[in-house]
C-alpha cells in the first residue's frame, strides 16, 4: 500500500507540471482560439534563456533576480513579436492555418533559442532542495518516499495554477479574456482591444512556460527534450477540455497518476515504456464517451 | 392562388403534440399540425417562436422530447437527418448552409448523392457505372440550373456569390434530390423585391411542376399570403393559429401577437 | 502565350467533365509525363535521383494521401508518420513471412494494413472534431512508435530493432539502380494521382468536401457522416501506407522506428498546407518544396563560402523553415497550388488583363 501511494504521489506531482504546460495551451486557446503547438518550444526557449543568463550574470549582485527579470522581458517581447508578426497577419484565417503557424513558431523558436544560447545540456540550480524525504510515516509502514524537488515544484506549480484561476475569474482583464474567447467580433465591438489581449495571454503563457521550464530544467537539465514536454501535455487537454482551466488541472493530475501507475502495474506485462502512449490512449478512450472533455462546454450546432 | 382549383392529396406529414426543450428553455410546446400532399404550408411567427426548430424536428436534426411525427403513414419519434433525406425530405437553411469551397455545379450535384450507386472501384477508375452516372446526373443537374437560371455561374465557387444567388443555389441543391417534401427556412430573407419575386415564382413552379409539398418559413407577410395554401402561426413555441391566409388575417390572437396588442 | 480556351466549345457533359477540359492542359500534362519518364532518366545522375527525385515522388504520394483527408474531407490528422510506418512494417512482414508474394502486392497489402488502422483510428472522428481529433491522431503516432520499437515480432527479432532489406525484385526484374527505383516510384505516383483525381471529382469526393464545408448540411442531403469520414480515412491511409512501404523499401533500404516519427507527420502536413489544401497538384508542389528546402539550406553556406558548424546549420535551418511557414501562411494561405492557379488564370486572359 505504501508503494502504491508512493507511485500515485509521484504521478500526481508529475501531473501538476503537465497541468502547468496544459494551462499555457488553455490560456491561449481560450483567448484566441489558437491551438498553440509552440508551447513546448516556449518552455525550452524560456529555460534556455534563463539558464544561460544565469551563467553570464553569475558574478553580479543578484544573478537569479536579474536573469529572471531579463527572461521575463524577453518573453514579453516574444509575445509582442508573435502578435505582430504571426497573429495579426493571420487574423480571420481558419484554425488549422493558425495551428500550422504555431508549428512554424515552434520550429523557429527551437532554432533561434539554440542558435542564440547553444544546444548543450545545461544544469540549472536555483536552490531547489535535492534529495528525498519520507513522509506520512504515521500512516504507512515505513512511510512514503518523495523527492524534495518534486514537492517544491508541486507547491510552486499549484500556487501558479491558483493565481491564474483567480486572474481569469476575478480581474477585469480576465473577464475581457473570456469575452474575447466567446466571440472575437463582439468583444471588439464593446471596446476590448483584441491585439492587446493577445499580447497579454501570450505573455502569461510565456511566463507559465518559464516556470515549467525552470522546474523541469532543474530536474532534468535544460536541453532540447524540454521542447517535447508539450506533447505530454496534449492528452491533458483532450481529457480536460481545451477551454477549461479547471480541466487542465484535474486532467493533468489524472494523466500524471495514470501514466505512472500504468507503467508500474501494466507496463511489465507488455514490454514496458507504455507511458509513452498510455496517456494518449486513456484520453482517446475517454473522448469516445465525452467528446467535449471533462469540463469542456457542449456547443450546440445551430442550423 | 385560387384554392378551389388546387388538388390537395391526403395528409403527408402530421405533427402530433411535439415538444422540444434545450436544457430549461422550451423551444416548442405541444405543437400539432398537418400538411397535405401538394400543399404549400407557411409557418410564421415572431423571431424565436420556434419555427426553425420545428423544421429541424421534421427532418431529424432535433429529436423532440415528446410527441411524434407521422410522415407518409410512418410514425416516428427519432430519425437521423440522412434517413429523412432517403425518405424524400429536403431542406434549405435560414443562414445559408452551402458548401462554400465547392462550385455551384458540385453543390447541386451533392443533392444527387442518394441517387448514385457506383461502386468504389468504379469511382477510383472513373469507368463504367461511375462515369455514366456522373454524366446522367449532370444532365439532371443542368436541368435544375436552367430552371433556376444560374447557367452563367455554374463553375463559380459558391463562397464568391452574392447572397441572393446563394439562396437560389441552395434551393437548387434541395431540388436536386427530387424531394417529396421540401422545407424552406426563410428562402427570401434579405432579398430585394425583384429577387423575392423570382424566388416566389420558383417555389410556385416547383410546387406546380413536380407536385412537391412545401413547408416554408417566411417573415414577409405579403409573400406568405400570396404563396401559401395554409398558414400555421407560432408564438413562444406554441401554436396560436392555423388556417387559410384569409382566416389568419382575421385571427385576433395572431394580430395581437404580431402587433403586440394585449387585451 | 498560347494558353487559351477560346474556340474550345464542349458539346457534351462528358467532355466538360474531363480532368483537363482545356486542350493546352492536356498537352502540358503530356509534356510533364514525357519529361518524367523519358527526359529525366536520360539526364539525371545517381545523386539527383537518390536525394531529390525519389524522395520527392514518394512524399508527393503521401502528401496527396493526406490532402484527401485534411484538404478534401477536413479531418486534421497528425498521424501520417504512423500510417507510413504501418505501411512499411506491414509490407516487410508480408514479404518475409510469405516470400512467394510479389513485392508489389506486398506494398499494396502494406497500404491495406494502413487502411485498416486508419479506419479504426478514424472512428473517433465521428464523435470529435478539429483539434481534439488532431490530438487523437497523435495517439496513433505514439502508439505505433512504441509498437514497432518494443514489440520485436514486427521487426522479426532483429537485435538492433532496425531493418535492412534487399532491393525489390518483381518478375526477375531487380529495382536496384536509382533510375529503376525512380521509374517504379513515378509509375506508382501517376497511377495513384489518377485515382485520387477520379475520386475527388466524383460522388465520393463531393461527399468529402460537403462534410468538410458543412457537415450538418451534408447529412441533411443524405451524406452519411460515417461513410464520408471513414472512407476518407481509409483512402488517405492507403495512399500514405503505400508511400511508407516505398519510402522504406525504395528510398531508405534500411530503417529504424524513428524514421517514421512525429517529425515526419509534421513534414507531410506542411507539404499539404504549403502546397495547398484540397488540391492534388498542391500535394506535389508541397512535397517538392518541403523536400528540397533543407537540401537547399544545407548547401547555401557552402555556396556562399561561409564556414559554419553543422549544428549551427541545422539550427538555422529550423529557424528559416519555421519563418517560411509563417510567411507562407500569411502571404498565401491557400498555398502554392493557388499561386499556380492564379498564374493559369492570368495566362488565360493575357495580354488583356480585363
Amino acid at each position: 500500500m505504501g508503494f502504491f501511494v508512493e507511485v500515485l504521489l509521484s504521478g500526481l506531482m508529475a501531473g501538476v507540471l503537465y497541468s502547468l504546460v496544459a494551462l499555457g495551451f488553455v490560456l491561449i486557446f481560450k483567448a484566441s482560439g489558437v491551438f498553440n503547438f509552440a508551447q513546448g518550444a516556449m518552455v525550452l526557449f524560456a529555460a534556455l534563456t534563463f539558464v544561460r543568463l544565469l551563467d553570464i550574470l553569475k558574478d553580479s549582485f543578484a544573478p537569479i533576480t536579474l536573469s529572471l527579470i531579463i527572461t521575463i522581458a524577453m518573453m514579453v517581447m516574444l509575445a509582442m513579436a508573435i502578435e505582430r508578426l504571426v497573429l495579426r497577419p493571420l487574423v480571420n484565417q481558419p484554425g488549422i492555418s493558425l495551428f500550422m503557424a504555431t508549428l512554424g513558431i515552434a520550429y523557429f523558436l527551437d532554432g533561434f533559442g539554440q542558435t542564440l544560447w547553444g544546444s548543450d545540456i545545461y544544469t540549472l540550480d536555483i536552490g531547489i532542495p535535492k534529495g528525498s524525504i519520507f513522509i506520512l510515516e504515521s500512516v504507512f509502514d515505513g512511510g512514503v518516499l518523495v523527492a524534495k524537488e518534486d514537492l517544491v515544484a508541486t507547491v510552486i506549480a499549484g500556487l501558479l495554477v491558483v493565481t491564474l484561476a483567480i486572474f481569469f475569474q476575478k480581474t477585469r482583464i480576465g473577464r475581457a479574456l473570456r469575452a474575447v474567447a466567446d466571440d472575437h467580433q463582439a468583444a471588439q465591438s464593446i471596446g476590448i482591444p483584441l491585439n492587446y489581449i493577445w499580447v497579454i495571454v501570450w505573455t502569461v503563457a510565456g511566463l507559465v512556460a518559464l516556470v515549467a521550464g525552470v522546474i523541469w530544467g532543474s530536474k532534468l537539465g535544460v536541453q532540447f527534450s524540454l521542447s517535447l514536454i508539450a506533447l505530454k501535455a496534449l492528452p491533458v487537454l483532450i481529457l480536460g477540455g481545451f477551454e477549461s482551466v479547471l480541466g487542465a488541472v484535474i486532467g493533468g493530475l489524472i494523466i500524471g497518476a495514470g501514466e505512472k501507475l500504468s507503467e508500474i502495474y501494466i507496463g511489465p506485462y507488455v514490454g514496458g515504456g507504455i507511458e509513452y502512449w498510455f496517456a494518449y490512449m486513456l484520453a482517446l478512450g475517454f473522448l469516445m464517451f465525452r467528446p467535449q472533455g471533462l469540463f469542456g462546454e457542449v456547443h450546440i450546432d445551430r442550423v | 392562388m385560387n384554392d378551389t382549383e388546387r388538388k390537395l392529396g391526403p395528409t403527408i406529414l402530421k405533427a402530433d403534440n411535439i415538444s422540444l426543450a434545450f436544457g430549461g428553455v422550451k423551444a416548442l410546446t405541444d405543437i400539432s399540425f398537418e400538411v397535405k400532399e401538394h400543399e404549400i404550408l407557411a409557418i410564421i411567427g415572431p423571431n424565436g417562436a420556434g419555427k426553425s426548430s420545428m423544421l429541424n424536428v421534421i427532418n431529424g436534426v432535433y429529436h423532440p422530447n415528446a410527441g411524434s411525427v407521422t410522415y407518409r403513414g410512418n410514425v416516428r419519434q427519432q430519425m437521423k437527418p440522412h434517413e429523412a433525406a432517403t425518405q424524400g425530405i429536403a431542406r434549405t437553411f435560414q443562414n445559408i448552409a452551402l458548401f462554400k469551397g465547392m462550385s455551384v455545379l458540385d453543390n447541386i450535384m451533392t443533392g444527387r448523392t442518394l441517387k448514385m450507386h457506383a461502386g468504389f472501384l468504379a469511382q477510383c477508375l472513373y469507368v463504367g457505372r461511375a462515369r455514366n452516372e456522373e454524366i446522367q446526373h449532370r444532365k439532371k443537374v443542368e436541368e435544375i440550373i436552367d430552371f433556376l437560371q444560374i447557367q452563367s455561374i455554374r463553375k463559380t465557387p459558391v463562397g464568391r456569390l452574392p447572397y441572393g444567388l446563394q439562396k437560389r443555389v441552395e434551393l437548387g441543391r434541395a431540388l436536386a434530390s427530387e424531394p417529396v417534401l421540401l422545407l424552406l427556412d426563410e428562402p427570401m430573407a434579405g432579398m430585394n423585391i425583384e429577387e423575392k419575386e423570382d424566388m416566389s415564382r420558383f417555389i410556385l413552379d416547383v410546387n406546380d411542376e413536380f407536385g412537391t409539398t412545401i413547408v416554408l418559413i417566411e417573415h414577409d407577410m405579403g409573400v406568405v399570403m400570396d404563396l401559401s395554401d395554409r398558414i400555421v402561426v407560432l408564438d413562444y413555441g406554441k401554436k396560436i393559429g392555423d388556417g387559410t391566409p384569409t382566416e389568419i388575417r382575421n385571427n385576433k390572437e395572431v394580430i395581437d401577437a404580431y402587433l403586440g396588442v394585449s387585451d | 502565350m498560347f494558353y487559351r480556351e477560346a474556340g474550345q466549345f464542349k458539346t457534351s457533359y462528358k467532355a466538360d467533365q474531363a480532368v483537363f477540359p482545356i486542350f493546352q492542359d492536356r498537352i502540358f500534362v503530356a509534356i510533364w509525363l514525357f519529361l518524367g519518364f523519358v527526359v529525366v532518366p536520360m539526364l539525371a545522375n545517381e545523386y539527383v535521383f537518390r536525394a531529390i527525385f525519389i524522395p520527392v515522388i514518394i512524399m508527393a504520394l503521401a502528401a496527396i494521401g493526406l490532402n484527401l483527408l485534411v484538404g478534401y474531407c477536413g479531418q486534421v490528422s497528425l498521424g501520417s508518420g504512423a500510417f507510413m510506418a504501418v505501411g512499411a512494417y506491414a509490407a516487410y512482414n508480408f514479404m518475409i513471412r510469405i516470400p512467394e508474394l510479389n513485392p508489389l502486392i506486398c506494398f499494396l497489402l502494406g497500404g491495406l494494413s494502413a487502411t485498416v488502422v486508419g479506419v479504426i483510428f478514424g472512428i473517433p472522428s465521428l464523435r470529435i472534431k478539429g483539434f481534439y481529433l488532431a490530438v487523437a491522431t497523435l495517439a496513433l503516432q505514439f502508439f505505433t512508435d512504441w509498437t514497432f520499437s518494443r514489440i520485436d515480432w514486427f521487426t522479426n527479432y532483429t537485435p538492433s530493432g532496425s531493418i535492412a532489406v534487399q532491393p525489390v525484385e518483381v518478375w526477375g526484374f531487380v529495382f536496384d539502380s536509382p533510375i529503376r527505383k525512380y521509374l517504379l516510384c513515378l509509375t506508382v505516383l501517376v497511377i495513384f494521382t489518377v485515382i485520387a483525381k477520379n475520386l475527388v471529382r466524383g460522388r465520393i469526393g463531393r461527399a468529402w468536401m460537403a462534410t468538410r464545408d458543412m457537415d450538418v448540411a451534408a447529412e441533411i442531403i443524405g451524406i452519411r457522416p460515417i461513410y464520408a469520414k471513414l472512407s476518407a480515412f481509409a483512402v488517405s491511409s492507403f495512399f500514405i501506407g503505400v508511400a511508407g512501404a516505398l519510402w522504406a523499401y525504395v528510398h531508405l533500404g534500411s530503417w529504424e522506428p524513428l524514421a517514421f516519427d512525429i517529425n515526419l507527420s509534421f513534414s507531410i502536413l506542411f507539404m499539404v498546407i504549403i502546397g495547398g489544401l484540397g488540391s492534388i497538384v498542391g500535394g506535389m508542389l508541397g512535397a517538392t518544396f518541403i523536400t528540397l528546402l533543407p537540401l537547399f539550406l544545407n548547401q547555401l553556406p557552402i555556396w556562399l563560402g561561409i564556414n559554419m558548424s553543422t549544428a549551427m546549420v541545422s539550427h538555422l535551418e529550423y529557424m528559416i523553415f519555421g519563418g517560411l511557414i509563417i510567411f507562407f501562411l500569411a502571404v498565401e494561405p491557400l498555398g502554392l497550388a493557388r499561386i499556380w492557379q492564379i498564374t493559369k488564370e492570368k495566362l488565360r486572359l493575357w495580354p488583356f488583363p480585363h
